[in-house]
């Protein structure tokens, strides 16, 4: 039987800004490293709120910095989000994460810890957490149209499973539900090495393939090549691929490509941790292929969830967007049973279509935007990693 | 359809990818080619690990390793058909 994907819904949180968010956080946000403290310290007093710690805020500069506040402004301004108390060293640039937030209509409150110290900080943060709590706790959740989602997808310790099976399942739901008018995201610009001839052809038109060329090329030279020290061979594959079966970046390549199906194309690039300003449909964004930090860039972007195939199982999470584990390899559901949220791999023992499987992902993913806690959340992962350019001064 | 124990992705590719655990040496293999189900039987001549890749035919070193029917590397010593092929026998052209 076929599904009709035009009447999905599901039941989200219609935030200030019309988007549509699938958790209700109460996020404590620190602006940099040193105010970790303060806000874990909040989250601890006040039940019902999310401290998100990171290692980064002082002393960046350039496209770093702006990448920074990209990164924390997305994370605060995330439907996933109800409410924002945010915390750093200084007014200024804590001014400056709330403006950026508050532009989505959200609650949002800053608090500067210089001139008050931690305690005073944490006192005074605590109050506004609490408010927020209580506002957070009386939204309710009501239908929306799943078509409103904004999914991203990025996979982890693939294997040739993963390219036979999980990747292609989350091909199949971008297949059917980006014509709905979702939007997509997908990245990893380093891994598309080897089959960036085919990635190219996947844009929506030559222009748009051919600034994608541009900064694949600029990241292989100003990254790859800078840096290298060895031919790569042992960190593309890695050795956990290795281990899985991959033989080359070129294997790797064409199956982590198989996320975007068969007719999807994109239709902008994102720089890492950007909004999409285009309209609905697929977007590449800039991103490192690192799990953790991949996840963190497109929830920032504004991605409400993800789609993560694995092969040889990977256990990341994201403190506000529920990270969804596809598996085809029949021995990771095996032996990591309790990191699965898809078993696919019916796909390899042919009793399973990537159709089917696709209308399962798509199940899933209305069920977790619906409320069901991933294992990655079920699990306590919350990895928030912040991706770096360069050496702070 | 039984069980296939080996899944090829397109007829170009001359590798076809171990999908059940613990396949011994000489198991005749139902192998299945995933874009249209076609199935045609090979017989392993090594023990291969679930996900490892065996050679659909003999392989001479200097040859090009199709998957996807898209070229995955360059085989860089010879691998008889049925015989495990990774990274000892195939690596990639980029580097």
């Amino acid at each position: 039987m076929t599904m009709d994907y035009s009447n999905l819904t599901v039941q989200g949180y219609r935030r200030e800004n019309g988007r549509v968010g699938v958790r209700n956080h109460v996020v404590i946000l620190p602006l940099d490293d040193i105010s970790n403290a303060a806000c874990e310290a909040v989250a601890n007093n006040i039940k019902g709120t999310l401290a998100i710690p990171h290692a980064y805020g002082r002393l960046q500069f350039g496209e770093d910095l702006d990448l920074h506040f990209r990164t924390i402004i997305g994370t605060g301004a995330n439907p996933n989000v109800a409410a924002c108390v945010v915390i750093g060293i200084e007014p200024s640039w804590t001014q400056k994460v709330v403006d950026g937030i508050a532009a989505t209509g959200k609650p949002v409150q800053g608090f500067s810890i210089e001139q008050n110290g931690d305690l005073k900080t944490i006192m005074d943060a605590s109050r506004a957490a609490k408010e927020m709590v209580h506002f957070a706790t009386e939204l309710q959740r009501e239908e929306c149209p799943l078509s409103e989602l904004w999914i991203s997808t990025k996979c982890g310790e693939s294997d040739t499973t993963t390219g036979l099976g999980s990747c292609p399942t989350v091909g199949n739901m971008y297949d059917k539900l980006l014509p709905e008018g979702i939007y997509g995201f997908f990245g990893e610009t380093s891994e598309i090495t080897g089959a960036e001839h085919i990635c190219q052809k996947r844009a929506i038109n030559e222009e748009v393939g051919e600034r994608w060329y541009k900064m694949w090329k600029a990241y292989q030279d100003d990254v790859i090549f800078a840096h290298q020290t060895d031919d790569l061979s042992d960190s593309q594959p890695t050795k956990g691929n290795i281990e899985g079966g991959l033989t080359t970046i070129e294997e790797k390549a064409l199956g982590n490509l198989e996320k975007i199906g068969r007719t999807s194309k994109y239709i902008e690039i994102l720089e890492p941790a950007e909004a999409p300003k285009s309209g609905n449909g697929l977007y590449f964004m800039d991103s490192s292929s690192a799990a953790a930090e991949c996840v963190t860039l497109m929830a920032a972007g504004g991605a409400v969830v993800h789609t993560f195939p694995t092969g040889q199982g990977n256990v990341i999470g994201n403190p506000i967007v529920p990270v969804i584990k596809i598996t085809a390899n029949p021995r990771t559901v095996r032996t990591m049973s309790e990191h699965v949220d898809l078993d696919v791999s019916g796909i390899l023992r042919r009793e399973m279509t990537i159709d089917e499987a696709g209308d399962a992902l798509i199940d899933m993913v209305a069920r977790t935007a619906n409320g069901r806690n991933t294992a990655a959340e079920a699990l306590g992962h919350r990895e928030f990693s912040m991706t770096k350019l360069y050496r702070s001064a | 359809m039984p069980i296939p124990q080996l899944l090829v992705h397109d007829h170009k590719d001359n590798v076809g990818v171990v999908v059940v655990e613990g396949l011994e040496a000489n198991t005749k293999m139902l192998c299945c080619v995933t874009h249209d189900n076609s199935t045609f039987e090979l017989e392993s001549i090594a023990a291969v690990p679930i996900g490892h890749k065996i050679a659909l035919k003999d392989l001479k070193a200097g040859d090009t390793a199709f998957k996807y029917g898209e070229d995955i590397g360059k085989i860089i010593a010879d691998v008889k058909k049925g015989d495990h092929l990774h990274t000892h026998n195939c690596k990639t052209k980029r580097w």
